[in-house]
């Protein structure tokens, strides 16, 4: 089973993403800002990170760069999942390393085509 | 006095003389989500009642155009199902690259375009591989007998949605600018399509014979001996050598001898009669 772990600082989000992530067979963690998720990255790294881009203590972009910058950090999948959706946002998280990119609001065919899309599935 | 039963024979008949379309009569639901709004725009409170008007009354040009427009299910998406667009693009264009090396011009139709994803998929196919390609005429075609479909695929321009579904990110940025609230089409691929509105069972003149034609999750909905009529003439505008391609769901078996499967590229058609015998067998 993949494991998937999803940052946003949103529990709703969260949740909604969760069932959806579950339903697709992986086996799913939370955290609700980037240094939360950067400390569970080095307990254990998930194979997939579902990435909200703004968020409190530590942004998406910051963990996303903190993340690729160490060796372990290079294996996961990374989607951005957020409410930027211009092209500016969206080279950035690219350029960052983002493997995916989803513009919020999301529902499962978006989520699962995505996943598809960079043969996390 | 007119009955709902005579309502949903008007439109039944309506859909299939004009599209070749069979309305079930399970699909009651259909009508009433889809009319809705064209029988409010006409005065009407509910379906059924305007369906039992038209039946009495009659139903003029404009307004059996709009009811045909109105129940056709558009849905599409770009690189739908994704399987054919990888064949085309790791075995029949290359193929297709060989045997057309002397004319360099490649056609190709994409039958029942809805809203333009579909050609539009295959183009970016095209331009993503640019060198391959250079001093090609490669003619792409959509059609669609929806108007209001062709004039929005004409228009490049998609929701956000639209773009998440089938699009990788990398195209995306590859072949799409923020619009407003939309996702517009690069002019270079934009380029590379012609739309023009088209029944499939209506007079059409579409020139030579393409060498693909992709006639993906429209038969489905047709009467099978409309679907027959179908594959017949698509059979005629197909170049002896080329490839239909069909929906994931769909098949020919069972509905028209013109067309054999393509052993070797699943989910894709040959023209029968044209292969040698020992062709179909060899694999
Ligand atoms: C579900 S869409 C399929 C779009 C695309 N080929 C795909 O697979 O995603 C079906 C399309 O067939 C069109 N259609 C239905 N009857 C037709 C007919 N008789 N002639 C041409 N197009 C027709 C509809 O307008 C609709 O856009």
């Amino acid at each position: 089973m993949k494991s998937c772990l999803i940052v946003d600082d949103s529990k709703v989000i969260r949740k909604v993403a969760r069932r959806i992530l579950e339903d697709l067979s992986f086996a799913t963690e939370e955290a609700a800002d980037g240094r939360d998720a950067l400390e569970q990255c080095r307990q254990a790294m998930p194979d997939v990170i579902l990435l909200d881009w703004n968020m409190p203590v530590m942004s998406g972009m910051e963990f996303l760069s903190v993340l690729r910058a160490e060796q372990e950090g290079k294996r996961p999948v990374v989607v951005f999942c957020t409410t930027e959706n211009d092209m500016a946002h969206i080279r950035a998280a690219i350029d960052a390393g983002a493997d995916e990119y989803i513009m919020k609001p999301f529902d499962r065919d978006v989520i699962e085509a995505k996943l598809a899309q960079v043969g996390a599935l | 006095m007119t009955t709902p039963d005579a309502g949903f024979d008007c439109l039944s008949s309506l859909l299939r003389t004009r599209a070749g379309i069979e309305l079930a009569r399970t699909k009651t639901y259909l009508v009433e989500s889809r009319l809705g709004p064209l029988a409010r725009v006409h005065g009407f409170v509910n379906v059924s009642e305007f369906l039992q008007r038209l039946a009495r009354d009659g139903i003029g040009e404009a307004l059996a155009t709009d009811l045909v427009e109105a129940m056709l299910n558009n849905e599409t998406f770009f690189f739908r199902d994704i399987q054919p667009f990888d064949l085309l693009k790791e075995r029949i264009l290359p193929q297709l690259r060989t045997a057309r090396a002397a004319s360099r011009r490649i056609r190709i139709w994409s039958a029942a375009a809805s809203t333009g994803q579909e050609p539009y998929s295959v183009a970016m196919l095209f331009a993503e591989d640019r060198e391959s390609w250079e001093g090609w005429t490669i003619d792409i075609v959509g059609t669609d007998i929806s108007r209001r479909a062709i004039t929005r695929a004409r228009s490049g321009l998609y929701s956000q949605f639209e773009v998440q579904r089938g699009l990788s990110i990398h195209r995306l940025m590859a072949h799409f600018e923020k619009a407003g609230e939309h996702w517009e089409l690069s002019p270079e691929i934009r380029a590379k399509v012609r739309f023009q509105p088209l029944n499939l069972l209506g007079p059409w003149s579409l020139g030579a014979p393409f060498d693909i034609i992709l006639c993906r999750n429209v038969l489905m909905y047709l009467a099978h001996a409309c679907k027959q009529e179908v594959l017949a003439r698509i059979h005629r505008q197909l170049s002896p050598d080329g490839r239909l391609v069909l929906g994931a769901a769909e098949t020919v078996l069972g509905v028209s001898d013109a067309f054999v499967p393509d052993w070797q590229n699943r989910g894709l058609y040959l023209p029968a009669g044209l292969q040698p015998p020992a062709f179909a067998r060899a694999v």
